[in-house]
């Protein structure tokens, strides 16, 4: 049962800074261990913003991701600034990738991103305008309906 | 088996976190591609890989992998070390190759992340 208080928390993240890749990830992480939330439901939200904050360090200039947090919901938003993604419907699919060589020998780039994110949601809604930049809604109910 | 047993198994090197060796484990998983742990690992597995970057460390720790073991004798960077240390994760290297080290951890009874 999470009695704790509403949270909000920014987090930026550069692209191309392939050393510090994963970092706010794991940082979202120990806030919501520190805060007591189902195990199970804090490893879906780190893979889910590993994915997110990897797509953003390959493919993106920078994003700004923001963790929120009610007694109901667990919610990832990003919004960042890059290429934004051409066909949203070929990139859902597992396999389908931009990647260039370098993203691959990082071990990334395989099309597995996005439909990882979404197998680890409850929902998941991606907006992208080419040029401009790609935003993500991620939500994870913290009991089965996110009813209270 | 413990982690102890799976370094002596494999003739491994411990490069960091040694205080982790007398913990169990029941599963494995095998990957160079990073995209495919986080899309498969489970919580508790010992992940074999070969690709001893940062990342790779980054994604052991969001799957919540017992121990790396890197295979083909690769080592993590001075950077990857301290990291790794940071998050509290035992890093083996072996000089064994991929399949070989899956082998012998097969036949000891170490099965695979559920399909």
């Amino acid at each position: 049962m999470v009695s704790h208080h509403d949270l909000s928390r920014t987090f930026e993240i550069k692209g191309r800074d392939f050393s510090k890749a994963g970092s706010i990830s794991i940082n979202i992480k120990e806030i919501l261990r520190e805060l007591g939330i189902d195990p199970v439901i804090v490893r879906r939200v780190a893979i889910a913003s590993y994915e997110a904050e990897m797509n953003v360090v390959m493919y993106a200039n920078k994003g700004e991701m923001v963790l929120r947090l009610n007694p109901k919901v667990i919610q990832i938003t990003l919004e960042d600034e890059g290429p934004g993604i051409e066909n949203i419907e070929m990139a859902m699919q597992e396999g389908y990738t931009t990647a260039t060589d370098e993203i691959r020998e990082m071990g990334f780039g395989a099309g597995m991103g996005l439909p990882n994110i979404k197998k680890n949601a409850d929902m998941f809604e991606l907006k992208s305008t080419i040029g401009k930049g790609t935003s993500y809604n991620i939500v994870f109910y913290l009991n089965s309906k996110g009813d209270v | 088996m413990t982690l102890r047993e799976l370094a002596e198994l494999l003739e491994a090197e411990v490069i960091c976190g040694e205080r982790h060796l007398d913990e169990e484990f029941e599963r494995a998983g095998a990957s160079d591609l990073m995209s495919d742990v986080l899309a498969f690992g489970e919580s508790g597995i010992v992940l074999l890989t070969g690709l001893a970057n940062i990342q790779s460390i980054q994604t052991a720790e969001i799957i919540e992998a017992k121990a790396i073991v890197y295979v083909r004798g690769k080592k993590p960077s001075k950077e990857g070390i301290s990291l790794a240390e940071k998050r509290n994760i035992l890093i083996l290297s072996t000089k064994l190759f991929m399949y070989k080290a899956c082998g012998l951890l097969y036949r000891k009874g170490i099965v695979g992340v559920r399909n």
